[in-house]
């Protein structure tokens, strides 16, 4: 059967059209942003350089995909179609009367809604695990790279430990269905996300510790909105019912969060030998400072610049990696609309059909060299100051 | 430095034990013995019989015995049939000896593979041969695409030819082997039909620039950029340096100091990233296999994973886990070879 297509001029439109939502919030944000970036601080700075309003503007761009893709998506990215099966761009699916922008897969769905839809699992996933990854790297890195020694050389050892392994063996070995039959996953979670609020807790106690009823308030304030997350999270057990993970995905955080934390300390550490040597930390110590409270408030702050660069690239870098996963269909569901998959699913029958490889590959590449752009626009900035 | 080289590889040795003990637990894990027993007998395999099946060969031994005979530091008891008596080996298609004695990886014995039928080592040598000229060609175009990019680069910081190689080399880091891979396809092959979309022909056929160009280019890209963005961070500094002031004072033109005075000293930290991308184009080589499917390194461990093959997979995790650490060290060593400002004691 043949069917009815929209025609060049109508995908393009049809794709302006249905990103409406986007482009109004971008056009606010950046209309804002740019009215008041005196007063914006490091974030006003980045409307000063054609590279940071590229990168701000596509990060921006695949954030607003994310938030309102409810609304762009014509259809259920999980649903078949039987006449839409490797339909070209721009055919009209008969039943609804709407069109399928970028064609159909070879099992009938969407490509279009697929790709507006990936863009929610990633960016969701990928910040996340970098948080994650920061956190743990940094709590372990400050230690490090301030007392030095011993605690520097077994710190080290086991960071050069996990860096040695090359990503895609870790994966393999890390994201299994096997694996998840066992509590390793668990394990490991219960491992990484209590750094988080061991990290909260110390931040406060060194400030505030002789305060004690500022104190009380934010330790409580931490433990609950910690251990709410962690129950939810490591236990799935959430009693409220708000954080949920299915076990494949916590699967992949962990191994994400994993694979990419001995980085952030090798960062940390270095960052924090270089810091310690300053003056104000001489004299942070001549008042008879505790070291935690130097190395959360005197170091930590003046390493900022480079971390915030460094977790830009850093979630472009995780965005590959959960890209390689669903190359490699490891962890995601098959049916998974996430940008890897689809990339795996396509490629496979190239010769045949392109149309339904080339939204996942330029979505996932047009983010990545965003955040690599607001990278460049972040460090060029911090080097000014 | 003789010392520091010594001290580097009993560190090596050691994360090297560490990890294949890593190794080694995960892939012995219960679901994953299941797997094997599953895929060595058939599918409607009873749970006793897949119980009796490792048990019989040896898998229900303690942990820590079978990691020693893997190692070669515990001997290894031949297989004794309870019914004739006599020692039958493990595996039909690789002869093991029926007296004990120590067989692992230190006395060069990687065991076998249970999804090639093969012994590992058999296995594992063309692919790593195959591999090495994947590599060598990547290498071959990589390197000196990515040094002359970002010495035009950083030769003259901020001019248009800087923005323009940048602004690329940024791009290529965007894009991993399986994004450039699939546009490759779809430009070369699929539209121009210039080259083969697949590798399968060079592993028994031979290479030619008609198989092998799309592997090698979308390769090799990836790395390009970053290689390109620290050759360009490090050429800017050595262009900011004195005596490249004097040089030009002195009425030297642009071009001779560039060439005779910059890059050489511009070229020192590139060399250790370029040592560094190794761990990253392991990863770069398997993806790249599986989608061109090239019969290498890369291709026998995604086999390996996906079965379950303990012995072949043990086999790749040591061989890249030790390509990962001897790059550092020679990072290490090199730089400060190369550096005579670098003393290491």
């Amino acid at each position: 059967m043949q069917l009815e297509t929209i025609g060049f001029f109508g995908i393009l439109f049809g794709v302006i059209e249905r990103f409406w939502p986007v482009w109004a919030a971008l056009a606010v944000v950046l209309a804002l942003s740019m009215r008041y970036k005196k007063r914006l601080g490091l974030y006003g700075h980045l409307y000063d350089s054609g590279v940071g309003i590229a990168g701000l503007t596509i990060c921006l761009f695949w954030l607003f995909t994310a938030i309102f893709a409810d609304t762009i998506a014509p259809f259920d990215p999980l649903r078949q179609f039987p006449v839409m099966k490797d339909a070209m761009p721009g055919s009209i699916e008969p039943e609804s009367g709407m069109a399928f922008l970028f064609g159909g897969d070879r099992l009938a769905r969407d490509v279009f809604s697929r790709m507006v839809f990936g863009s929610q699992i990633v960016l969701v996933i990928a910040p996340a695990a970098t948080l994650f990854a920061l956190m743990v790297g940094t709590t372990l890195g400050l230690p490090a790279g301030y007392y030095g020694g011993r605690i520097d050389s077994v710190l080290s050892f086991l960071a050069n430990l996990v860096l040695a392994f090359p990503v895609i063996l870790l994966f393999y070995l890390l994201v299994t269905p096997g694996i998840r039959e066992t509590s390793i996953p668990q394990w490991l979670a219960g491992i990484f996300f209590i750094f988080p609020i061991i990290f909260f807790s110390t931040l406060f106690y060194t400030r505030y510790g002789g305060r004690p009823r500022l104190f009380a308030v934010q330790l409580a304030a931490t433990l609950l909105i910690g251990g709410w997350i962690y129950i939810g999270l490591v236990f799935d057990a959430d009693p409220l019912g708000i954080i949920s993970i299915r076990p494949n995905e916590l699967n992949i955080f962990v191994a994400v969060v994993f694979a990419s934390s001995p980085g952030v300390f090798r960062i940390v550490r270095g960052l924090v030998m270089d810091i310690k040597t300053r003056d104000y930390v001489a004299a942070a110590q001549t008042r008879g400072e505790g070291p935690w409270y130097i190395m959360l408030w005197e170091v930590l702050p003046n390493a900022r610049g480079p971390l915030i660069v460094d977790v830009c690239l850093r979630i472009g870098y995780t965005t590959i990696l959960l890209g390689t996963l669903g190359y490699f269909g490891l962890g995601l569901a098959p049916e998974s609309p996430d940008w890897g998959t689809g990339i795996k699913e396509s490629s496979r029958l190239l010769r045949l059909y392109i149309h339904p490889a080339l939204p996942p590959v330029v979505a996932l590449m047009s983010f990545v060299l965003g955040l690599n752009l607001l990278a460049d626009a972040l460090r060029e900035q911090s080097l000014k100051d | 430095m003789l010392s520091f080289i010594i001290r580097r590889l009993g560190v090596m040795a050691l994360t090297m034990l560490c990890l294949t003990l890593v190794v080694f637990f995960l892939i012995n894990l219960e679901p994953n013995l299941r797997k094997l027993a599953i895929s060595q007998l058939d599918m409607r395999a009873s749970v006793e019989d897949q119980e009796r099946w490792l048990q019989r060969n040896g898998y229900r031994q303690n942990f820590f015995v079978r990691y020693g005979q893997w190692l070669g530091v515990l001997p290894k008891q031949p297989n004794i049939d309870p019914n004739t008596g006599r020692a039958v080996p493990r595996f039909s298609f690789c002869d093991e000896p029926a007296t004990v004695r120590y067989s692992g990886v230190l006395q060069g014995d990687l065991g076998c593979s249970t999804k090639f039928k093969v012994p590992v080592a058999e296995k594992l040598l063309p692919a790593l041969g195959a591999t090495g000229i994947l590599m060598f060609w990547v290498m071959a175009v990589m390197v000196p695409v990515s040094l002359i990019v970002g010495v035009l680069a950083g030769m003259r910081e901020g001019s248009r030819l800087d923005r323009t190689l940048s602004v690329a080399s940024i791009t290529t880091t965007a894009t991993p082997e399986y994004v450039s891979g699939v546009i490759f396809t779809v430009i070369f092959a699929s539209w121009l039909g210039w080259l083969n979309g697949s590798a399968a022909s060079a592993t028994n056929q031979g290479v030619t620039f008609y198989n092998f160009t799309l592997p090698v280019m979308t390769m090799a890209i990836y790395g390009t950029g970053y290689i390109a963005r620290m050759t360009r961070a490090s050429m800017v500094e050595v262009m900011t340096q004195q005596y490249i002031r004097t040089a030009r004072l002195k009425g030297l033109s642009f071009n001779a100091v560039v060439i005779k005075h910059a890059l050489r000293n511009a070229l020192i930290a590139p060399f250790t990233v370029i040592m560094l991308q190794f761990p990253w184009l392991l990863t770069g080589v398997v993806i790249v296999e599986v989608m061109f499917r090239y019969q290498g390194f890369g291709f026998a461990l995604v086999e390996a994973a996906a079965n379950n093959d303990i012995d072949l997979l043990l086999a790749c995790s040591l061989i890249s886990v030790f390509v990962v650490l001897s790059t550092q060290l020679i990072s290490d060593v090199g730089y400060a070879l190369l550096n005579p400002r670098i003393r290491v004691r």
